[in-house]
């Protein structure tokens, strides 16, 4: 959406070297895209295996009984897909994403601090692997959901959970280097001209998501190491006994899970934000509007995490207070969706594959907000709380609303990344089958969870089996669907028709004005920026 | 600074990746060493010299980087930001435990006790009251202490030789900035170095009177956990602090940092702040009130 006229172009030619050959390239590199590049991969990697672990949950409740694994093991592979979807799959595919577009967006040579930015990615494959070791342990994997809540994740938690609470260290130490190089980057790497108010809203997302990093993921590490302090050291933060409490730590964790869940959604809305623009083939409507309600969501999300916790036992006061606080979040909220919709009021509208996912985004994403609204109703909530009614919701706003932005900013860019342009037929294809699937799985966990069927069970009682079935079979559509995608982006590498710079008509921004695949170094000196957004 | 104008970027480097194999090293180390198993001690300790040298050779590369100019001023704008971020994280991290600390005495222990909305959870343990310090812990699975640090005397000591660090460094600085003698800079920071060291001995006294004649420790209730936790963090970070500064003084000795191209000089600066503004709330809300 950045309309920025480019007086002088400085496409990298005069720079002297290229990629390195072989696995040198990827061990050592520095380079901002090579990074991306791994990190989308990595998320990839992790998106399949959570959703197979996805896949093990939806077989075992096809049917009610016990009939496919243990319900101790049900347990771990509720948890680790949690995680795993959470931390290996959403967060480093948007940071993927940052990695590539970012530094083109704003005209920098690459990130602000490029050896850090490959520590921040080459820290998540060791640690996710030690998350995944812990399922051969003894004991098993963690197995108290992905909220971990003391006591379960304290004195009932297997032996394994001190690797785990390890491997959230070192989560955090990479999603902290990773915020730090992107606000960094955002604030001192613009090209002249590029002000605040004219950065592309991908770029502006990123920036407030990396605060909200910054400022949350210190507090995840300040819980997980009262945990293990309870747990090695005989402390009782989370233990009436010594006079601690367990709510505490409800509490501390969502101070930063809530952040945490708009970490997983505001870059999506800026990817959105790029992508309506480009297929209505008219500007973004109301950028300053979209930039102050995405700042908005970001302070509001500081101040309303208690509504994970109605149902602990809160005193009145603050059970109204955070019932309020959660509402006003769909005013900023609604900004955006207006937003989307006004741009593409009498848009000259064509629906590419990225187009198609960015409005199924828009729709769907508001069907999960608007559950969401549903969910921040203190009494209603005392119905709905760890119900299907929840994991419908949440899967709503993060599979067709983070996931479903994350493959619409994957085949958007892809033709700039590869150089080669799209197969539509394959991508329209993945896109209607991911499409129904995900409706198919989630849609109906809203009414058996409104019925009382509470989340993170092996059984279920009789009157739920239909609708679980349901659920089971758009489950395996969506999951294999995705092997449609994987085939789609490793033959898009491999072969495909030359894209132009501007693969899309109406695609405006800096990194159009570069060659498809952009050169391994862009902008070594920055280009000049006029105009507005 | 230097007068290049093109931003540096550094061709591939094997320090990341041999930072990651150290602190997973670390971590799995750490996590087998509290699980008893037998290869946990001896890993933690490879991944920890393994992280020391690999930051070692770290940072002497940028050093190096910055003496042969190749950073511009724009460079040192990045190191800026990143290192004021990195504060701000740090500040996060201690939040968690002030907000930990101000949780427990504003509300569990009073409902504990038996006050407001949750007092009903005075049913658990029936008779006990609420206090801060908490002296008696509800149940018994828990001791609480027979006594705890009084704050007018070694912590105020403390108070006393971090604020006055935190002055002797900005002498070092401004005699740095503002054209004085380098023998000076260097005289103020091993003032500061040695403040520092003071009170890192004042706290492991003070940690061992608590553990040997108050039976204040770990182990005994909320009170001793975030009084450990938040002093404990806290002198982690002295101690990192101090190490920094001993690095900065003794490249001073060597020549390095000029009045206009400080950049390491100043991070430090900053973190010892932070470190001592961290102190001013440690003293106020876990030892006066």
């Amino acid at each position: 959406m950045s309309t920025a006229d480019i007086t002088a172009e400085h496409h990298d030619d005069h720079h002297d070297h290229g990629p390195a050959k072989g696995l040198s390239r990827w061990f050592f590199t520095t380079n901002h895209k090579d990074i991306g590049s791994m990190y989308l991969w990595f998320s990839l990697a992790m998106f399949l295996v959570g959703g197979s672990m996805a896949l093990v949950i939806r077989a075992e409740l096809f049917q009610p009984g016990l009939q496919l694994v243990e319900p101790g093991f049900f347990n771990q592979m509720t948890t680790m897909h949690g995680l795993i979807m959470v931390f290996g799959a959403v967060m480093p595919a948007f940071v993927g994403l940052a990695n590539w577009m970012v530094p083109m967006m704003i005209g920098a040579p690459d990130m602000a601090l490029p050896r850090m930015n490959n520590w921040s990615f080459w820290i998540l494959p060791f640690a996710f692997g030690m998350l995944l070791l812990t399922l051969f342990m003894d004991g098993g994997a963690p197995n108290f959901g992905w909220t971990f809540y003391a006591p379960l994740s304290t004195t009932y938690a297997p032996d394994s959970v001190t690797f785990f609470i390890f491997a959230v260290h070192m989560m955090g130490v990479s999603s902290i280097m990773g915020a730090i190089n992107i606000v960094a980057t955002i604030l001192n790497m613009r090209a002249p001209g590029m002000t605040l108010m004219k950065m592309p809203l991908f770029v502006w997302t990123w920036l407030i998501t990396a605060y909200l990093l910054i400022a949350v993921m210190p507090v995840l590490a300040g819980v997980v190491t009262m945990m293990l302090m309870d747990i090695h050291f005989g402390t009782s933060f989370f233990d009436a006994a010594g006079g601690g409490d367990p709510v505490l730590f409800q509490h501390v964790f969502w101070f930063f899970g809530h952040p945490e869940v708009y970490i997983m959604i505001l870059p999506a809305f800026g990817i959105v934000s790029a992508i309506i623009p480009t297929f209505a083939r008219k500007q973004l409507f109301g950028y300053a509007s979209m930039v102050y309600a995405t700042a908005s969501i970001a302070f509001l999300s500081f101040i309303v995490w208690a509504h994970h916790m109605f149902t602990v036992g809160m005193p009145l006061a603050g059970e109204l207070f955070f019932m309020f606080a959660t509402m006003l979040i769909a005013v900023p909220t609604g900004v955006k969706v207006f937003n989307w919709i006004a741009t593409m009021w009498r848009g000259s509208m064509t629906f590419e594959t990225p187009m198609l996912f960015a409005l199924a985004f828009v729709i769907l994403f508001t069907i999960g907000g608007l559950s969401g609204l549903m969910l921040a109703i203190a009494p209603a909530d005392f119905q709905y709380h760890d119900t299907y009614f929840v994991v419908a919701h949440f899967h709503y706003v993060l599979v067709p609303g983070a996931i479903f932005s994350i493959m619409a900013a994957v085949y958007y860019w892809l033709p700039k990344w590869t150089g080669h342009q799209l197969n539509e037929g394959a991508g329209k294809f993945h896109f209607w089958m991911s499409f129904i699937g995900v409706n198919i799985t989630f849609f109906p966990m809203h009414f058996i969870g409104l019925a009382g069927m509470p989340r993170r069970i092996p059984d279920y009682a009789l009157q739920f089996a239909d609708f679980n079935a349901i659920a089971s079979v758009g489950a395996f559509i969506f999951g294999l669907s995705q092997l449609i995608f994987v085939w789609n982006v490793i033959q898009n590498i491999r072969s495909g028709k030359k894209a132009e710079a501007k693969c899309w008509e109406g695609a405006e921004g800096l990194e159009w004005s570069v060659p498809s695949p952009a050169p391994y170094h862009t902008f070594t000196t920055p280009p000049q920026i006029e105009g507005a957004k | 600074m230097s007068a290049t104008t093109e931003y540096y970027v550094p061709a591939q480097s094997r320090l990341p990746i041999l930072a990651s194999i150290a602190l997973f090293l670390m971590a799995f180390g750490a996590g087998g060493m509290l699980n008893e198993s037998s290869y946990g001690g001896i890993t933690l300790l490879v991944g920890a010299l393994a992280m020391i040298a690999v930051v070692y050779t770290w940072f002497g590369k940028v050093i190096e980087e910055s003496h042969q100019g190749l950073y511009s001023a724009q460079m040192d704008r990045s190191f800026r930001w990143g290192m004021s971020w990195f504060i701000f994280s740090e500040v996060m991290f201690f939040a968690a435990f002030f907000g930990t600390l101000f949780y427990v005495r504003t509300f569990a222990v009073p409902w504990l006790g038996g006050e407001g909305d949750k007092g009903v959870s005075n049913m658990l343990w029936e008779g006990f009251t609420a206090q801060w310090p908490l002296m008696e812990t509800p149940g018994d699975k828990f001791s609480g202490p027979e006594g705890i640090i009084s704050p007018w005397a070694l912590p105020l000591v403390n108070t006393v030789l971090l604020v006055t660090s935190s002055f002797t460094l900005t002498f070092a600085h401004k005699a740095l900035v503002h054209g004085g003698t380098r023998e000076n800079v260097i005289k103020w920071m091993w003032v500061t170095v040695a403040l520092g060291v003071v009170f890192l001995f004042c706290q492991g006294y003070e940690y061992y009177e608590a553990y040997t004649h108050y039976g204040l420790t770990l182990q005994s209730g909320i009170y001793g956990a975030t009084f450990f936790m938040l002093t404990g963090f806290h002198g982690a970070h002295v101690t990192l602090g101090t190490i920094m500064m001993i690095i900065i003084t003794l490249r001073l000795m060597k020549g390095h940092f000029t009045a206009d191209n400080h950049f390491g000089f100043e991070a430090t600066a900053w973190y010892w702040h932070f470190v001592d503004v961290v102190w001013i709330g440690l003293f106020i809300f876990v030892y006066v009130f």
